[in-house]
C-alpha cells in the first residue's frame, strides 16, 4: 500500500500519542496503595470502567479488552485494508488453534479459552476443527492443524502439539511481516520469531529436550542461525549464553542471568525500542502500526500492575514485570 | 513559431507550479484534517500550515501574467512575428518557477506534513514548526525572482 495514503491517520495517531501512558504515569499506578486507587488513575487518563462485573479480575479484563477494542475500531477507522496487520493477529489466530485442537479431543469445554482479536472467527476455527473440515481455515494453516489434531490424537503429547501449533505460529507472523511492506512489522516479526527462539532454547535446556526436537521447535528467522542456537541449547545454558553474545541479542544474557520474568520484559522492551523511531515518522504506515504495538504494550504492562495490586504482589517483583513505555 | 513558445512557457509556470501546489495543498490538508478530528482547536495553526505549499501555484500564475503581458497577449496586441530565438528565450525564462514550483511544492507539503504531526504532538512549538516547510519556499522565491529577471531581461 502506498505511503501517500497515510497522511491523514498518522496526523490523528500523532495527537492520539499524547494520551499513551508514559514511564511517569506507570510510576504513579505502581505505587497505588489498591486496586481502586489504580482504576481512579487510568479512568483520570480516559480508560473505560466497565459498569458490571463480578470479581476484580473480571472488572480488570473487561476494561482491558475495551482498550483493546478502542485501538483496533480507531485503526479500522484510518485504515482500508486491514490485512497489512495480519502480523500483529497473526498469534491470536494461532492461539486459538491451539485451543481448538484440545478443546476437539476432550469432553471438557472452556469457552473463555479462545481469544477475541484475531483474522479467523474463533467460532469458524471451532466448527473446523471439531468437524476435521480444515477448508474454512487459510491455506498455510490447514496443513498444521491437521498435523496438530493428528499428533494429539496418537501421541496424546500436549507438548508436541504446541510445538508444532507454536513454530507455524512463528512462520506465520514472519510471513504476514513479509507481506505486509511495512519495514517496521517486518521488524516486529523479525523480533517477535527471534525472542520466541531464545525463549524456546531456553526453556528446552530447562526441561532437558534433546538436539533434533529444539531443531524441530525453533522457526528460521534473518538475525539468528536456529542450527547454531539449537546446537548450543544442546550443550546448555552457558553455551547459549556463548552464542547470544555473538549476535545482535547479546543484551539478553545479562537478564536470561537475571530471572525469568527480567528476560520477558527484556523481549517485549526489545520491540517497544526498536519501533520507537516511528515518533518521527510523517506519513508512512509504520506510526498506525507502532501505535498499535504500544498500545498492547500498555495494556500488558496496566495488567501486570493491576494483577500484582489485585494479588498483594509486592511493589519490587511487580516492577521488574512492568514493559518500557513507547513515549 | 516565436510566439507558441512563448505562450508554452507562459503555461509551463502556471500549470506545473499549480500540480505542485494542488499536490502540496491536498496532501497537507489531508494531515491538517487528521489533527483537527483529533483537537478541533487546532484549526487556524493546521490551516497555516497546510497553505504553505501553495504559495507556488500563486507564484506560478504570476510569472504567466508577466510573460502573457510582455508578449501582448494581455492588451490585444499580440506579436504574431515573433522569432524563433525570442520566443525561446521567453520559454526558458519560465521554466525556472516551472520546475522548481512544481517540485518545492511537492517537498514542501511533505515538511508541512511533518509539522502538522509537530503541532499535534507540541501545539506550543507552532512557530518553530512553520519555519521548516517555510525554509523550501527560499528556493520557489529564488525561482521566482530568476524568472521574472530574465522575462523583463528578453528585449521587446
Amino acid at each position: 500500500m502506498s505511503d501517500n495514503q497515510y497522511y491523514y491517520a498518522v496526523a490523528r495517531i500523532r495527537s492520539k500519542e499524547l494520551s499513551l501512558l508514559d514511564q511517569v504515569f506507570i510510576d504513579q499506578l505502581l505505587g497505588a496503595r489498591n486496586i481502586d486507587e489504580a482504576l481512579r488513575l487510568l479512568q483520570d487518563k480516559g480508560w473505560h470502567m466497565p459498569d458490571e462485573y463480578t470479581t476484580e479480575s473480571e472488572r480488570v479484563e473487561k476494561m482491558l479488552a475495551a482498550e483493546k477494542k478502542k485501538t483496533w475500531d480507531l485503526i479500522g477507522e484510518l485504515v482500508d485494508d486491514m490485512s497489512v496487520f495480519d502480523v500483529l493477529l497473526t498469534e491470536n489466530d494461532y492461539h486459538n488453534l491451539k485451543a481448538a485442537v484440545k478443546e476437539a479431543l476432550t469432553s471438557v469445554k472452556h469457552p473463555n479459552i479462545f481469544v477475541e482479536g484475531g483474522t479467523i472467527d474463533p467460532k469458524v476455527m471451532k466448527e473446523a476443527v471439531a468437524s476435521r473440515d480444515f477448508g474454512p481455515l487459510p491455506d498455510e494453516m490447514e496443513p498444521v492443524a491437521e498435523k496438530a489434531l493428528e499428533t494429539l490424537l496418537h501421541t496424546h503429547d500436549g507438548q508436541l502439539t504446541d510445538v508444532i501449533i507454536d513454530k507455524a505460529a512463528l512462520s506465520a507472523i514472519n510471513d504476514a511481516g513479509k507481506r505486509s511492506g511495512s519495514p517496521v512489522l517486518e521488524l516486529y516479526a523479525e523480533l517477535k520469531v527471534a525472542s520466541a527462539d531464545i525463549k524456546t532454547a531456553v526453556r528446552a535446556v530447562k526441561t532437558g529436550k534433546d538436539k533434533n526436537f529444539i531443531k524441530d521447535a525453533l522457526a528460521p528467522c534473518k538475525t539468528l542461525n536456529t542450527d547454531k542456537l539449537a546446537d548450543a541449547a544442546g550443550e546448555g545454558m552457558e553455551a547459549i549464553y556463548d552464542y547470544l553474545s555473538l549476535t545482535e541479542y547479546s543484551d539478553a544474557v545479562s537478564e536470561l542471568k537475571k530471572s525469568p520474568s527480567a528476560f520477558e520484559r527484556w523481549c517485549d522492551n526489545l520491540i517497544i525500542r526498536n519501533i520507537r523511531s516511528e515518533i518521527t515518522h510523517p506519513y508512512t504506515i509504520g506510526p498506525l502500526a507502532a501505535y498499535i504495538i504500544a498500545r498492547e504494550n500498555e495494556i500488558s504492562t496496566v495488567r501486570i500492575v493491576l494483577s500484582g495490586l489485585i494479588n498483594d504482589l509486592p511493589e519490587a517483583s511487580v516492577r521488574e514485570r512492568a514493559r518500557e513505555m513507547y513515549v | 513559431m516565436g510566439i507558441a513558445l512563448a505562450l508554452l512557457g507562459a503555461a509551463s509556470a502556471a500549470l506545473f507550479a499549480g500540480i505542485g501546489s494542488a499536490i502540496g495543498v491536498g496532501r497537507a490538508g489531508q494531515a491538517a484534517a487528521g489533527l483537527v478530528t483529533e483537537d478541533p482547536s487546532q484549526f487556524s495553526r493546521a490551516l497555516i500550515l497546510q497553505l504553505l505549499p501553495g504559495t507556488q501555484g500563486i507564484y506560478g500564475l504570476l510569472i504567466a501574467f508577466i510573460a502573457l503581458s510582455n508578449i501582448g497577449l494581455l492588451g490585444g496586441q499580440v506579436d504574431t512575428g515573433m522569432s524563433v530565438g525570442t520566443g525561446l528565450m521567453y520559454l526558458f525564462a519560465c521554466l525556472p518557477m516551472a520546475f522548481v514550483g512544481l517540485v518545492s511544492a511537492m517537498q514542501q507539503s511533505k515538511a508541512s506534513v511533518a509539522s502538522i504531526g509537530l503541532v499535534a504532538k507540541r501545539p506550543d512549538q507552532f512557530g518553530k514548526s512553520m519555519i521548516f516547510p517555510a525554509m523550501v519556499e527560499t528556493y520557489a522565491i529564488l525561482a521566482l525572482l530568476i524568472s521574472i529577471l530574465a522575462i523583463n531581461g528578453i528585449p521587446r
